[in-house]
């Protein structure tokens, strides 16, 4: 809310309302209070106003209950990122208050439930404190037998109230939210949410109103970077999946088996890891490209039939949504740390294609991409997301699904003759005929992953293994050429370049502009094309004193994180080094701002 | 039977159409199914397996491309390379979620998994217990030697007690598996056992597991001469065994019957142990499609997406 407008206070204790174009609310309460729900609703409610917003949360991994917050920030122009610090904590509970009070900026809005927290007087200071018995006037709303639920619906109400949000618009979303469902269900929700709006703290002295947004008429959807995977794969032609489930891939599988029969296909839960990768290549072998996808843990166990896709040239995308390892790790908490196994996992020379999406909207756009990538290439591509994307909600336009979506069944006419491994084929690319396909001269292939002659029979060959190992890279690296070079944020040149991949775009970009602000000399590039790197790299890096690679994973032994690494490997470049963080959550601005000046101190 | 499993393709894989005048086109003669000469060693027991696949494949007038022949890791596994058809030879123990993949998204091919003792009860011990349990439509033919072969001679998991091996230098320890019981254990729809030293029996068993709507499995005993020769000996009236059918009074759709018959002391029954009918894996998700696409009909793809998006604003 930084460039709050204030309005004229009126007389007689009337409250003060403030026009703002930006506001970050931070959510603080248990996993099992809806809290996700508030901030969803809050989230698609600027989806529909035209407005920029994009959330973030965290999640505990126990299997009920324990602290969770969710932080939605709306906004009339871009919104890079979630926000670093809240302009409003609502909390629930004591924990709550005490441990996300520090996420709020001075003389920032603490609205708490009096029934739950006390507040601590040193604070009352420093934050302006909201109480309202949040809990006894959502019974009192709905009766008796409500006890804690509804309460956040209430506070929705009450937000509704202190920013004075679209009603019409917000009973609607309440209205879906609870369709099919008794409708004894939605009455009380649509109670507790009036009663909420109706209540006027009177302790709060100004209300907040937002801008008019600049984007006026265009049509917007909103959707966390999961479902937008999801809905990219079957635009992209997508029909056939097989997976187990783990968290935060799961999500992504259970979209997918609602919603593949619709268009005819099937998502096929498996026994394993193994058995989805599996049964994903059998289906990629057998007809359109499938997909297969998991999280740390299961993408170990897939890299042996990942290297089969490679020898066999078998086209497959690969969804890893990223989270903290090694091992179990930390299941629902952030990190950019299997960037390695994406790129090199496996045993062997097995190139295969990384791609890793840089907000929800390229979530939808890049599984497509991937898809093609798979079907032109007959690779495997991993598609790298990761736990912040995955549940982070954004509203982006409407794509235009006529025009995105694709048929991708192959075509079964019969073929004089075939070589799936053809040697003379341009680039290495070879193009695929799947069963059901007569071929007339008698001749058949065989997928295998074996080191095999152009009919895909074994061979012992020396010469074969070096020609069909260059095949498979040549392959990459005709890939390498079509890929558009990154675009600079920021002048081409200066002191600092600051390298992202994946879901980091938002909060380095931010940092960009806060630092270009500040006088800095600082410009970014994201690469969402991560193996093969797109060519031209050390042309933009030539445009900088210090390249500086910000990543959320380890430093390394040597001091750079996993792209770091690969960067300085390709480049040889010692101007590069890494800004890294291995705390489980999304970057702050300040904290990628905080790592370039300790670099620049060094 | 037709060259067509289904007329409803679980997948909307535009499946490819049969040939509108089978007569037209003549059934495979064995040269024309032969591929890549066998690498097995001399008097193999694949080799016959190898002859029946070709024999069944001419007798039920199967075209190439309508054959899908996929195998694991092993010397049964090289099975593919030897037959004129789509193949795929996949990693160790994962022929059969390769198997159901291909299965549950083309209703038109026919889908022979081959594998054997270690690739299909040891390394893929899980995906037999599922792919059983799901009843996927497809035949499984395990060709068992009670011992690996291409690493020459460890204890397999269907190894006897007291078989010597390089692991086993004092014998066996760990019991083995009965891999009929454990496949009616597991819910398969169709268990069979034969043996390599019984063409006409193979045929008649791989020609009836063909035919079965669902996972059919058949245990093959199939010696390996170099490295347990004789095993079998005893289930070979040539070698003084005896080769005894499954009683004609045994009533196959009875799960304790089928149990206790699987369980004989070697060489036991030959024959089909088990054979229930039950709706399939495929045909299960047909018709969740059918319930799904129901709802939409006339929508293109696109439209069916926007109906989507649109409860996403």
């Amino acid at each position: 809310m930084s460039d709050t407008v204030i309005g004229a206070p009126s007389a007689g204790g009337a409250k003060k309302v403030s026009r703002i174009s930006d506001a970050v609310i931070r959510i603080a309460g248990n996993s099992q209070d809806g809290i996700q729900a508030i901030g969803g609703f809050l989230a698609r409610l600027a989806g529909r106003s035209e407005q920029e917003v994009m959330t973030f949360m965290t999640i505990p991994s126990t299997i009920s209950g324990g602290p969770s917050i969710f932080q939605v920030r709306i906004g009339n122009g871009e919104v890079l990122t979630a926000g670093d610090d809240a302009d409003l904590l609502l909390a629930f509970y004591q924990h709550s208050y005490e441990d996300h009070i520090s996420s709020l900026k001075k003389k920032g809005v603490v609205l708490y439930d009096s029934d739950h927290v006390t507040p601590k007087p040193e604070w009352e200071t420093e934050y302006r404190h909201v109480g309202v018995p949040i809990s006894s006037l959502t019974v009192e709303a709905i009766g008796g037998t409500a006890k804690d639920k509804g309460k956040n619906i209430y506070a929705l109400g009450l937000l509704a109230r202190l920013f004075d949000l679209n009603v019409p618009k917000l009973e609607k979303l309440v209205g879906e939210r609870f369709t099919g469902k008794d409708p004894s269900i939605l009455n009380n929700a649509l109670a507790a949410f009036h009663a909420g709006y109706a209540n006027s703290p009177s302790n709060l002295l100004e209300t907040f109103q937002f801008a008019d947004s600049q984007k006026q008429g265009s049509h917007q959807v909103v959707m966390n970077g999961n479902e937008a995977i999801a809905y990219g794969l079957i635009a992209g032609g997508v029909r056939f999946g097989a997976a187990y489930p783990i968290t935060p891939w799961t999500d992504i599988m259970e979209i997918m088996r609602r919603e593949l029969p619709k268009y005819g296909g099937s998502f096929i839960q498996c026994e394993d890891e193994i058995a989805s990768i599996s049964m994903a290549l059998g289906a990629s072998f057998a007809g359109r490209v499938a997909v297969t996808g998991s999280s740390g843990p299961g993408i170990s166990l897939k890299t042996e039939a990942l290297g089969w896709a490679v020898m066999a040239e078998m086209p497959l995308v690969i969804i890893n949504v990223q989270r903290g390892g090694p091992s179990t790790g930390m299941p629902t908490n952030i990190e950019q740390s299997d960037l390695n196994i994406a790129t090199f996992g496996g045993h062997g020379d097995a190139p295969r294609v990384v791609l890793a999406p840089a907000n929800v909207e390229d979530c939808f756009y890049l599984s497509i991409e991937a898809v093609n990538i798979a079907r032109k290439y007959n690779v495997p591509v991993m598609f790298l997301t990761d736990q912040g994307i995955a549940t982070r909600i954004e509203a982006f336009p409407q794509p235009n699904l006529e025009q995105v979506c694709q048929d991708i069944t192959p075509d079964f006419s019969a073929v004089p003759t075939y070589k799936p491994y053809d040697l003379a084929a341009a680039n290495g690319v070879s193009p695929q005929v799947k069963p059901g396909t007569r071929i007339l001269d008698g001749r058949y292939p065989i997928a295998t992953g074996l080191e095999h002659d152009e009919l895909g029979h074994p061979t012992g060959s020396p010469k074969l293994h070096v020609q069909m190992t260059a095949k498979r890279r040549k392959k990459l690296q005709a890939l390498a050429d079509t890929l558009p070079v990154p675009k600079i944020y920021g002048p081409p040149e200066g002191s600092v370049l600051l390298v992202g991949w994946g879901s980091t775009e938002g909060p380095i970009r931010e940092a960009v502009d806060r630092s270009r602000a500040a006088g800095d000399s600082v410009s970014s590039i994201h690469l969402r094309h991560v193996n093969p790197l797109p060519n031209g790299l050390e042309n933009i890096f030539s445009g900088f004193n210090r390249v500086f690679v910000v990543e959320m994973n380890d430093e390394g032994l040597y001091g750079y994180g996993q792209l770091g690494a690969i960067l300085r490997a390709r480049y040889c470049e010692a101007k590069i080094q890494g800004i890294n963080k291995t705390d489980g959550l999304t970057w702050k601005v300040k904290e990628i701002i905080e790592g370039i000046k300790n670099k620049l101190r060094k | 039977m037709s060259q067509t499993l289904t007329d409803n393709p679980v997948a909307t894989l535009q499946a490819p159409q049969p040939n509108p005048n089978p007569g037209e086109r003549k059934g495979l003669t064995k040269k024309e199914i032969a591929a890549d000469h066998p690498t097995w060693c001399p008097g193999c027991g694949d080799f016959s397996i190898l002859a029946l696949y070709f024999k069944l494949i001419e007798k039920r007038k199967l075209w190439h491309e309508k054959i899908t022949t996929i195998s694991g890791i092993g010397c049964s596994s090289r099975f593919p390379y030897f037959v004129q058809a789509h193949g795929a030879h996949f990693i160790h123990g994962r022929a059969l979620p390769f198997a159901s993949g291909v299965s549950l998204s083309r209703p038109d091919l026919h889908v022979f998994a081959f594998s054997g003792d270690g690739d299909a009860f040891s390394i893929g011990g899980n995906h037999f217990t599922h792919t059983a349990r799901k009843n996927v439509k497809m035949t499984l033919v395990v060709m068992d030697n009670q011992v690996y072969g291409l690493t020459k001679k460890q204890t397999s998991p269907t190894s006897p007690l007291g078989f010597k091996s390089k692991t086993d230098i004092w014998g066996a320890v760990d019991y083995p598996i009965n891999p009929a019981k454990q496949a009616i254990a597991v819910g398969a729809t169709f268990v069979a056992r034969t043996s390599a030293s019984n063409p006409n029996h193979v045929l008649a068993t791989m020609e009836a597991a063909m035919d079965h709507d669902g996972f059919s499995f058949v245990h093959c005993l199939s010696e390996c001469v170099e490295f347990y020769e004789g095993a079998f000996d005893a289930a070979n009236p040539r070698k003084g065994g005896v080769f005894n059918e499954v009683p004609k009074a045994h009533d196959v759709t009875d799960e304790l019957a089928a149990y206790k018959l699987a369980g004989a002391d070697f060489p036991g029954n030959f024959g089909i142990l088990y054979q229930v009918k039950k709706p399939t894996k495929n045909a299960r998700e047909l018709e969740i499609n059918q319930a799904a696409q129901s709802k939409f009909a006339g929508l293109k793809d696109w439209q069916i997406l926007q109906k989507t998006f649109d409860r996403l604003k």
